[in-house]
């Protein structure tokens, strides 16, 4: 095997690549989603394969059967409940399912920053280590966001939260004090070990689902299209979070070209 | 009821009231279809078809006087009228204002008489409005007719054999025949600029690519009429324009002219002088040659060449010179018409002077004349560009947090370079070679989907958010030797949830677009 999974990846990075080109006109949407399917099955099966054999110099660790048969299970029931959730959904209720679709990707940042947490060596004190640790932080930080977020768009789409903004007193400023407090135990982990690193970690979460579900909701249920918007963009940077962590060129790449591409939507 | 198609009298005139797709409709509404033979030739619709579509050929002495309904463009003459019978209806282009004899005869046959011209302009009778469908045809041909009278491309090139410089059209009135002037223009390729005494249509203007020509005059004055028209201007107002149009005159090579003002005779806008100061093979359309025209040396009707070499164009029959489709666009009006006033679709005309829209274009009836109806409380909006093949839509730019403007992103990943280049020494090689595979994926994303279809909005978000979905590699990547351990547990429910979403996301992309070619 030796790396030709690496070069799988590569080829997955070109398909999203046409895929999101492929979107944006009619002619070629149809052939842009295919290229956007195909992509994702190569990249899963290129990660399957390394995962299998691992790779000498890159620190990554093969895992045994137990590991094959949890993640197996977990990609056929995601792909079941997903395909059930597309195919029962009304066409006027597309842009819930979006939004809660969004609030996935980000629980999923929230969920693989934490776990890399777990794997960290706390003995070495490097500057790659530190920066690791800020990459996990970041991570998990914008994953909050977009998970609290999305889920109170999906709510108010769905007309299950009030369409009125909650305006709390003080509101900027309470954002401001969240986001420094963040960014004050973001820093404050890199230079942390391990049981209060995690503690810190853990307050980030928090914090970052506290005002991902704030910022949301002091916006009105007509903009909320364009919150998906930028949700959508939000969960390209939380991918590519994600890849700095781990570290992984494919997550890194699709992750930049998904958030400038639903940048550019809004 | 029986509708009767006669063939036009009018000398050079091609169009018909009534297409075989038309007929189609009006047999749907319940009525019964009479043609006189070869009336539609001209316009390139055989008898055939119109026999297919479920008409009857009739010899026009038995379609005038058996109709009940008889459809016509041009206003009839008035021994046509003295043949049909008391009661029946007639709907065309009446000009009740300048043909009064033609409306007392209607009122003393009897004849209800409906004028298409007459028709309110306000938005529910847009689909009726006959003169706009007249006016977009007649801007679309006169550029037509200009580009053939013109001896050069419009559009600029640069060939093996030199530079071709692009053509200058100036359109004075950007009612719905300027407009398609306009598109029409720009289409082929020219420079189209555009002057309008009501500034309200400069958005309209800019939309279809043209440049707005204003004055450099003070005084807050609209040109807003009634109607969609301009009204006349004050004549410091009318100096200043004319200052406008003398310098645009030596520039141009086209001038397309379309203004008019109801009730008067077209105002003179481009002077002998003007005309002269024109490049020899310059060209001038007056869309307003039979109320006049607005230059003065139109001379209605005809097509000629000025001492120093500028082609004036007068033609007052451009929408008859583009038969085909003004009868097409015609005869949907008619069929609009008739629709609203069959309401049970069973072939009978309910004539309801309530109706706003109705009793505007109601001239005679029972006997009366019914013209001009009384005033309309509400000024009607001013038209739609309805003549606009690419009606833009003002983009809804609703107002978000600061974390939305993609401005505001860019600034923070360049604060974000600066600190890289303040601290790129101590940072680790890899993290560095990362951080360029990042910021050249933002260029890519931004380049690739810089020019998305307006429509494909919400098929591309959802194919974006699908493939966001590739943190899964991140799950899996995650998971560990000891596969009960904590993190390995977190890395499977990330990749479970993360695979919902791609499988969700591509799927409900692929209905979507499944939906948008089912109505395409």
């Amino acid at each position: 095997m030796g790396s030709l999974p690496l070069v799988w990846w590569l080829l997955a990075g070109i398909c999203f690549i046409f895929s999101l080109g492929g979107l944006s006109r009619h002619e070629t949407s149809r052939r842009g989603n295919w290229f956007g399917i195909v992509g994702m099955t190569i990249a899963i099966i290129a990660a399957f394969s390394l995962k299998m054999t691992g790779l000498e110099g890159t620190g990554i660790q093969p895992f045994g059967y137990g590991g094959l048969i949890l993640l197996a299970a977990a990609i056929g029931g995601g792909t079941l409940i997903g395909a059930v959730l597309a195919k029962r959904v009304e066409m006027t209720q597309m842009p819930q399912l979006v939004a809660i679709l969004h609030s996935f990707v980000g629980l999923a940042a929230v969920l693989v920053g934490l776990s890399n947490f777990g794997v960290q060596h706390f003995d070495d004190a490097t500057m790659e280590h530190r920066i690791h640790l800020l990459e996990i932080a970041l991570g998990v930080f914008i994953g909050g966001v977009t998970f609290t977020g999305s889920i109170i768009a999906w709510g108010k789409l769905d007309g299950r939260i009030g369409s009125k903004p909650l305006v709390i007193p003080q509101r900027h400023l309470l954002n401001l004090v969240m986001l420094v407090a963040s960014l004050a135990m973001v820093v404050g982990i890199m230079f942390s070990g391990f049981t209060f690193g995690l503690i810190q970690l853990i307050l980030v979460t928090a914090i970052s689902f506290v005002l991902g579900a704030h910022l949301v909701m002091a916006i009105g249920g007509a903009d909320m299209p364009v919150v998906v918007s930028m949700l959508n963009s939000y969960s390209g940077w939380a991918a590519a979070a994600v890849g700095f962590m781990l570290p992984n060129d494919l997550l890194i790449v699709t992750g930049a070209a998904v958030w400038l591409a639903a940048a550019v939507l809004f | 009821m029986i509708i009767f198609v006669p063939r036009e009298s009018g000398e050079n005139e091609c169009r018909v009231a009534a297409t075989p797709q038309s007929v189609k409709k009006l047999v749907k509404l319940g009525y019964q279809v009479q043609f006189e033979a070869d009336c539609g030739l001209s316009a390139a619709f055989p008898n055939a078809e119109y026999v297919d579509a479920g008409a009857a050929v009739i010899d026009p002495e038995t379609g005038w006087t058996k109709a009940d309904i008889v459809i016509k463009v041009t206003p009839p003459t008035t021994d046509e009228v003295r043949r049909m019978k008391s009661g029946a209806a007639l709907i065309g282009f009446v000009w009740p204002a300048r043909s009064q004899n033609l409306v007392d005869t209607c009122a003393a046959q009897g004849i209800t008489c409906l004028a298409m011209d007459c028709v309110p302009r306000i938005s529910r009778a847009q689909k009726l409005d006959a003169l706009s469908s007249m006016a977009n045809i007649a801007g679309y041909r006169a550029i037509v007719e200009a580009a053939n009278a013109f001896g050069s491309f419009f559009t600029g090139q640069i060939t093996a054999a030199g530079k071709v410089p692009p053509a200058k059209v100036l359109v004075i009135g950007a009612g719905v025949a300027g407009l398609s002037a306009i598109g029409t223009a720009r289409g082929l390729g020219a420079i189209v600029r555009a002057f309008d005494t009501r500034p309200a249509v400069k958005d309209q203007v800019k939309s279809m690519g043209a440049e707005f020509l204003e004055l450099e005059y003070e005084e807050d004055e609209s040109g807003e009429g009634t109607g969609g028209y301009a009204k006349e201007m004050s004549p410091a107002f009318i100096k200043a324009e004319m200052a406008l149009f003398a310098a645009q005159a030596q520039d141009v090579n086209i001038i397309v002219t379309t203004a008019l003002i109801p009730g008067k005779p077209a105002p003179k806008l481009i002077t002998t002088e003007m005309v002269m100061s024109m490049t020899f093979g310059s060209v001038i359309v007056d869309l307003a040659a039979e109320q006049g025209g607005n230059c003065e040396l139109t001379r209605p009707g005809e097509k000629y060449q000025t001492e120093n070499g500028v082609t004036i164009i007068g033609y007052s029959d451009l929408p008859s010179r583009l038969a085909t489709q003004s009868s097409s666009l015609y005869s949907n009006n008619i069929v609009n018409l008739l629709t609203d006033m069959t309401p049970e679709k069973d072939g009978v005309l309910v004539v309801n002077e309530d109706d706003q829209v109705v009793r505007g274009a109601l001239v005679a009836h029972g006997g009366q004349v019914k013209w001009p109806p009384p005033v309309i409380a509400n000024p009607s909006p001013p038209p739609k560009p309805a003549a606009a093949n690419v009606e833009s839509k003002p983009k809804a730019v609703p107002k978000t947090s600061w974390l939305a403007n993609p401005g505001v992103m860019i600034g923070a990943l360049l604060i974000a370079l600066v600190g890289l280049f303040l601290f790129g020494s101590v940072l680790p090689i890899e993290f560095v070679s990362h951080l360029t595979i990042f910021v050249l994926s933002c260029f890519i994303g931004w380049q690739v989907i810089w020019n998305v279809t307006p429509a494909l909005h919400t098929p591309l978000m959802s194919v974006t958010n699908a493939i966001s979905g590739i943190i899964v590699i991140g799950g899996i990547m995650q998971m560990q030797v000891q596969w009960y351990s904590l993190p390995s547990l977190l890395a499977a429910l990330a990749v479970l949830i993360a695979t919902i979403n791609i499988a969700g996301g591509f799927l409900v992309t692929q209905r979507m677009l499944g939906m948008f070619r089912k109505q395409g």
